[in-house]
């Protein structure tokens, strides 16, 4: 048996406007950029994905299942900018063959800061999802697949999930495969899907690579590689951003009418099917136990936090962040509050990252700065001003001094 | 290989960073086995440990005769064997005019024709021109003083006279004061010339062009076989405003000397003093805009206190800035050093928190490479030669003076900023060497060499 199972990211940041020391407006976002960007890849890559997946949903009658994590920050983008996009993933949801994955409203580090701020950012995220599309998420993956044991303990703990989705990376399974469901050590309940890192980039990175050895990639071709997974394996996990249809491989590279005949190619082998998350994790029982004692995520080559925790310029304005959280709490002022939790958004420490010389151009291409020295000088002009505000909403209560965040 | 090297300064006497990049890419090319015969329009008396020998013409003639001298240029020598300096002594005869140089030349290059198959060649023409030769002059070492025109003749007119009696394969000319000179050494030895375009006119004098200068680069350019052009953006102003075809024109990157104990900074800043120093490093002439930095020193300190902003260099505009920082009531926070040679540069280099090149027009830039290798922030304009190469730098446009003061602000605010830029920027800045603009001549030479 292979059951592919498909989850799709989709997220954008609230991106900062330019921001200098000499700027006091408590406006931190830039509205034009968000809104272009936002309908931007609603034009080339959320209406048309959705429109088609929704034909395929249809056309299949239940054979074909996804799954999307969408992130708080995107569905308010939606809202605010392009609304159509909202009524096509209703649906989507509407078919009952999408699953909504949980994780933080915010796309945020947070779980690496504050476990309160944590647990607070999922709830809000499943508060909304649940209002949405009147499911409750069963399966929580972190912002970028972030996992350790300790993640997993915290989830547990939650009571609501039943699995966690991450990276399949190799130096957590050793000579083990990710086609198959496991369970994280010192927990009873909650099971571990691991993305199948290879097959996912296949689609998601090599897809329109002309100097690949495998281009072009067929819908028939990809699922002959599924089928090697039948006898040796329980589940197919392809977990990718889902810009990848129309953004990241444009639409002129085919990957619209490959995802359009994929279904088709893998069903044909009678073994195969297509599951949701939670299908997956109620269909089979772990086969083992994956001891994940240091943070690993989908990111670059390390597979590590090193894109977002990798100089000291990141780990400072992380630092920042996370140290005013009881005093922006304490104001009980939702539109800071609000601010304070856009900014935890982990693309903003992401532009910060300087290693260019691997992987620079994921890295640039992602970023609407010229460096990543702009960036967080961007962010900490906003994290200053941010203080200020959170400091004279804080003065006229209590005459308490606040030297430690001034 | 052996390159016929025509220059204009070399340390310790430099006005700005042609004489560093001669000094460091002869040094690269003497690493890499080639050989060199520099030329300098003066005698250098070398004080300062050098890597070169250094010759004048007089020396040449009197066969190094004094055994004072010969062991200076032994000890030379073996420190760095394949680089031959000569230079060309200081003004022989009062009323010597361009033309009159120019007819010399001439007269050489018809006698050479005549003569080209006899054994003795041109030599008593020259012998007999620099007959009057002996008498030596000292003249100040400031290179852009007297007469310019006819100093770049009679520079052109000894080198035709030097290069007669070298054997060499390539000519190599740096900026337009050589270019006459290397003209007239190709046209009289056949030999194909290259001439290196470290500033431009355009550089220099923004729209207001010298229309000499302009002229002799023009000619330069066009007489020249191949052309190093020390950016992208020299390349384009070469290709667009002096009628170039591109592919006549390489890019060759300048590259920075490592100095040994540049780490020394790092543990110093920020600790020995609470007040923080912005360095600006450079000749304070227009095309530097050392104007801009002025008016973000005046927006930083709207903000910051405990700040002082460091101007290091002298230029035609000195004056006129010290004026304008006292204006604008922040002249207790520009200190002005005048120029600075050796370690002193050093010196100002370990004080700084950040160094500024705010450049309206800078072909290239080594400063910052120099900043970077003495372990400094480096903030410079979009409009510099060097942004090409460094991205480990703040980078900001010129006139955005709002942005420059937020930048300077962000840096001295803080901490994490400046030690990321100081890490990446002194690691990234290792693999501009010399040695790498010294190997990409060479394959400019050796292209240019091939057979068609």
């Amino acid at each position: 048996m292979a059951s592919v199972c498909f989850y799709f990211q989709v997220h954008q940041p609230f991106r900062l406007r330019h921001y200098t020391v000499f700027d006091h407006s408590p406006r931190y976002f830039d509205e034009f950029k968000n809104a272009s960007i936002c309908r931007k890849v609603a034009n080339k890559c959320y209406l048309p994905a959705n429109r088609l997946l929704l034909d395929v949903i249809r056309r299949f009658e239940g054979r074909f299942k996804i799954s999307y994590s969408l992130t708080g920050v995107i569905l308010e983008q939606f809202r605010k900018y392009c609304p159509e996009v909202m009524s096509t993933f209703d649906a989507l949801a509407e078919t009952g063959c999408v699953e909504f994955l949980g994780e933080t409203y915010y796309h945020s580090l947070s779980f690496l800061y504050s476990y309160e701020e944590f647990t607070e950012q999922i709830n809000k995220h499943t508060d909304l999802i649940c209002r949405l599309y009147g499911q409750t998420p069963r399966v929580f993956r972190n912002t970028e697949l972030i996992y350790s044991n300790a993640l997993a303990e915290t989830i547990e703990k939650m009571g609501r999930f039943d699995a966690i989705i991450t990276e399949g990376a190799d130096h957590i399974l050793g000579c083990r495969s990710s086609n198959f469901v496991y369970r994280p050590p010192n927990c009873s309940h909650i099971k571990l899907l691991l993305k199948n890192y290879s097959l996912s980039d296949d689609i998601a990175f090599r897809f329109g690579n002309r100097q690949w050895s495998e281009y072009p990639l067929t819908a028939d071709k990809f699922a002959s590689w599924v089928n090697r997974a039948n006898g040796n394996g329980q589940c197919v996990n392809l977990f990718m951003d889902y810009e990848t249809f129309g953004e990241h491989q444009w639409e002129d590279t085919g990957i619209f009418s490959f995802m359009n005949h994929l279904p088709e190619e893998v069903l044909k082998h009678p073994d195969n099917n297509f599951m949701t998350p939670s299908e997956v994790a109620d269909t089979y029982e772990p086969v083992g136990v994956v001891d994940v004692p240091h943070i690993i995520s989908w990111a670059d080559l390390e597979r590590d936090l090193s894109a977002w925790l990798g100089n000291a310029m990141q780990s400072n304005a992380l630092h920042e962040i996370y140290e005013i959280e009881k005093h922006i709490k304490q104001t009980h002022n939702e539109e800071l509050i609000a601010d304070w939790r856009r900014l935890q958004t982990s693309d903003h420490f992401y532009y910060m990252c300087t290693k260019y010389f691997s992987d620079g151009d994921v890295h640039k291409y992602f970023n609407p700065y010229e460096s990543p020295y702009d960036s967080y000088i961007n962010f900490m002009n906003v994290v200053s001003n941010l203080r200020e505000r959170c400091q004279q909403l804080f003065l006229p209560h209590k005459r308490e001094p606040l030297s430690k965040i001034s | 290989m052996r390159v016929f090297m025509l220059g204009w300064e070399f340390p310790p006497f430099i006005s700005g960073g042609l004489g560093t990049a001669c000094y460091g890419l002869t040094k690269a090319m003497n690493d890499l086995g080639m050989e060199i015969i520099f030329v300098l329009p003066k005698p250098v008396e070398t004080h300062s440990a050098t890597h070169v020998k250094m010759l004048s013409p007089l020396q040449c003639q009197a066969a190094a005769s004094t055994s004072g001298s010969q062991t200076t240029l032994q000890a030379r020598e073996q420190e760095f064997p394949n680089v031959t300096f000569r230079s060309v002594p200081s003004p022989l005869e009062a009323y010597a005019t361009p033309q009159y140089y120019q007819q010399k030349i001439e007269g050489i290059i018809r006698e050479k024709t005549v003569q080209a198959a006899t054994e003795k060649g041109v030599e008593p023409a020259i012998q007999q021109w620099l007959g009057r030769a002996e008498e030596y002059v000292h003249i100040p070492h400031d290179q852009y003083s007297g007469d310019m025109y006819s100093e770049i003749h009679r520079y052109a007119a000894y080198a035709v006279r030097l290069a007669m009696r070298e054997n060499f394969d390539v000519i190599h000319a740096h900026d337009w004061m050589t270019y006459p000179a290397g003209i007239a050494v190709a046209a009289v030895t056949g030999k194909p010339l290259v001439v290196h375009v470290h500033s431009t006119e355009f550089d220099r004098s923004g729209e207001h062009v010298n229309q000499m200068v302009y002229d002799i680069e023009r000619r330069g350019m066009h007489a020249a076989s191949k052309i190093i052009a020390v950016s992208y953006l020299t390349r384009n102003i070469i290709i667009s405003r002096y009628g170039v075809l591109g592919e006549k024109v390489e890019v060759v990157y300048n590259g920075v000397e490592q100095n040994g104990d540049n780490r020394q900074a790092f543990t110093r800043v920020g600790i020995s003093s609470n007040e923080k120093i912005v360095l600006f490093l450079g000749r304070i002439t227009m095309q530097k805009g050392p104007e801009y930095f002025l008016m973000a020193a005046r927006k930083v300190l709207e903000e910051i206190e405990n700040v002082k902003f460091v101007m290091a260099g002298s230029g035609d505009m000195m004056h006129r800035i010290i004026e304008m920082a006292a204006q604008m009531g922040i002249g207790h926070k520009v200190l002005f050093t005048g120029f600075l040679r050796g370690h002193d540069v050093e010196k100002v280099y370990q004080m700084a928190d950040l160094y500024v090149m705010p450049s309206v027009s800078e072909p290239f830039g080594i400063a910052p490479l120099e900043a970077l290798n003495h372990d400094v922030p480096v903030l410079i304009s979009k409009q510099s030669g060097v942004s090409e190469v460094l991205t480990h730098v703040l980078k900001v446009d010129f006139w955005d003076v709002n942005e420059m003061a937020n930048k300077i602000i962000a840096v001295l605010k803080y901490p994490p900023l400046q030690l990321t830029l100081r890490e990446h920027g002194n690691f990234e800045v290792r693999r501009l060497r010399w040695s790498g603009a010294a190997e990409k001549c060479r394959k400019v030479y050796e292209r240019m060499l091939q057979p068609a």
